[in-house]
């Protein structure tokens, strides 16, 4: 076998932008199919590696429910060359794909049956997407599901229609915060931090999801602590600089792990005690 | 196996015959520095190193590596990597041979890396025992020495004017084959006068460490201001990874002209800031404290825990070429003074 017959691990696969959005000033939505076709068969939490051919490849997180195969979803913020490049293509373009890699949120098993906390801020909401579409569309096989949704100010809120749409549903509670407020707004302000207080779960059959900054997960699991949930019980993506998305190149090494392969999504109780890693 | 021997003005017709079956590695000197090339011509082979100041790794993982090419028109036609030749390479230390060993679990695990290991499983190596250890050697401290030949195909060691040769494996055998009438077999006194070289090169490396435990006291000192302090004088200027045999973290990037394009992998290094930035501007790894800290618990306390075995081959590069003197055995004394 040789480089050629191997399974090319680097090799991307060609794609189709279905559908590309612009959500706020900094990021884009993009609705994405496989050119052969194929699902992509991501699990929930996963993510892909996206690339233009001459400008660059970045892992992206995958942001919908894998219920729906014959597409996914992407949502990318213009921070570097290959996302600025990415903002100016059109429905029709075409990207590569590797992927997807990485772990998944526990949707079959530990959340089974158990009461659901998400706690997202910032882009950590489009992670976190593809499991809370994912566990309102089973919606029967989970409990209570509480959704925090945290931004700096208004205007940097994403799927605006889907908040305003959880924000009606009567099966899940879902609340809100911005850091600075505008005139238009009405609803909480303030960290996401302290949105927790006011929530009354059973820590005995709660699981707790979280993403967001970096600098957002001590203080979350600060609150989280308060209300007594144990650290087998708390759910993470983490986000690491990655490059290859296969555990090669080490970029995202968290001392031994590496986030694209024991990643992105880790248990809290396997982390908790990993320097670095919070 | 069988031992053999190889007068040394027929080492060069052995690199011709080599060097017609398979792309020929060996060293050559560029600007002083002693480096693997592949041979155009054997007159290019110079023996006269003590180790090749770039390690052995880019035959196998090239310093700027083309994954695949593409077209920029409207199909975007992708065109994958050559198909690799069998190669051989001559000259390698048994230092380095150890590396390739270490380097073969990360591109072998879980998702195969098939770019290295189309080569490595095409790669014959022949190695040249060591007859004048470095000042900064410490191989014997990690179950290496002058004259092992554990991770080599085939072992050639200076005895005189002649080279005593030892096939290790069936790729080593092969080798003889390409080339019998230049080999004879070995003598007893022959194999005794290769002892006592090496005997005697052993002798010659004066740096050692016991590595035993070194991983436990470093599961100690994470936060100990140790680090703080070695990193004082760091540059971060990453030579320690560059030529590190067993570094092998790299980038990918793509570069292109008007009509064509390519997607490469180059050596990156973890003594970098950039390397570890995220696009947000965070940083988990954000001052040089953190970066050396990180690349002694790869070698010494990571790699151990996912492998199985100790990161480093006791080359004593990165302390050779250090600019700034930082020493990893001095660093490793300190950890191990440090936790009593």
């Amino acid at each position: 076998m040789d480089a050629r017959t191997m399974k090319d691990i680097y090799l991307p696969e060609p794609a189709t932008l279905l559908e590309v959005k612009p959500f706020t000033e900094m990021e884009t939505y993009y609705r994405i199919k496989l050119d052969s076709g194929r699902p992509l068969g991501h699990k929930p939490g996963q993510f892909a590696e996206i690339s233009l051919a001459g400008i660059g490849e970045a892992p992206i997180s995958i942001s919908s429910s894998p219920v729906k195969t014959d597409h996914f979803e992407m949502v990318i913020r213009n921070v570097g060359n290959l996302t600025r490049a990415l903002r100016t293509l059109k429905d029709g373009d075409r990207v590569g794909i590797r992927g997807p890699f990485g772990t998944s949120f526990p949707v079959n098993d530990v959340m089974k049956g158990k009461d659901l906390l998400y706690i997202c801020g910032g882009m950590g909401l489009v992670p976190m997407r593809s499991v809370i579409q994912y566990t309102l569309d089973h919606r029967d096989d989970y409990g209570e599901i509480t959704i925090c949704y945290g931004t700096k100010s208004p205007s940097e809120r994403l799927f605006t229609d889907e908040l305003e749409n959880w924000g009606k549903r009567k099966d899940i509670a879902f609340l809100e915060t911005v850091d600075r407020g505008d005139d238009s707004w009405k609803g909480n302000v303030g960290v996401i931090t302290k949105l927790m207080p006011g929530i009354s779960i059973d820590p005995h059959k709660t699981v707790a999801l979280v993403c967001g900054p970096p600098i957002m997960y001590k203080f979350v699991l600060l609150e989280l602590r308060k209300m007594e949930m144990s650290n087998e019980n708390i759910y993470m993506s983490l986000e690491r600089h990655m490059k290859c998305g296969v555990g090669k190149c080490g970029h995202c090494q968290i001392n031994g792990l590496y986030a694209c392969q024991d990643g992105p999504v880790f248990k809290y109780s396997e982390i908790a005690d990993v320097k670095e890693a919070i | 196996m069988d031992d053999y021997r190889i007068s040394g003005k027929k080492l060069k017709d052995l690199m011709e015959v080599l060097s017609r079956e398979a792309d020929l590695y060996a060293p050559v000197k560029k600007n002083d520095v002693a480096l693997f090339k592949r041979i155009d011509s054997v007159s290019d082979i110079n023996l006269d190193y003590r180790n090749t100041d770039v390690p052995s790794k880019n035959i196998v993982f090239p310093q700027t590596e083309t994954i695949f090419s593409y077209t920029l028109d409207k199909d975007q036609k992708i065109e994958p990597p050559p198909v690799y030749r069998e190669s051989i390479v001559f000259g390698i230390r048994p230092c380095d041979a150890h590396a390739m060993s270490i380097l073969d679990s990360v591109f072998r695990d879980d998702f195969k890396d098939p770019y290295f290991l189309d080569k490595r499983k095409k790669l014959t190596l022949i190695g040249l025992s060591c007859d004048l250890p470095g000042a900064s050697c410490f191989c014997t401290s990690l179950s290496g020495g002058p004259g092992n030949k554990t991770h080599l195909d085939m072992l050639f060691t200076r005895t005189g004017d002649d080279f005593f040769v030892e096939v290790v494996t069936e790729k080593g055998k092969a080798v003889i084959e390409k080339a019998k009438d230049l080999f004879k077999k070995a003598t007893d006194k022959l194999k005794k006068q290769k002892d006592g070289n090496i005997k005697k090169a052993e002798a010659l490396i004066k740096r050692n460490i016991a590595v035993d435990g070194i991983k436990q006291k470093l599961d100690k000192l994470f936060d100990s201001e140790l680090w703080k302090e070695l990193s004082q004088k760091c540059m971060g200027c990453s030579i320690c990874t560059y030529l590190c045999p067993t570094c092998h973290c790299f980038d990918i990037q793509d570069e292109k002209t008007l009509e064509k394009g390519r997607r490469v992998r180059v050596w990156d290094s973890c003594a970098f800031p950039e390397y570890t930035l995220h696009a947000s501007g965070h940083n988990p790894r954000p001052a040089r404290m953190n970066r050396l800290r990180n690349r002694v618990y790869h070698k010494y306390s990571y790699y151990p825990d996912n492998f199985d075995m100790i990161a480093c081959v006791g080359c004593g590069r990165c302390i050779e070429k250090c600019p700034v003197n930082i020493d990893l055995l001095d660093v490793l004394k300190k950890v191990k003074e440090a936790v009593k």
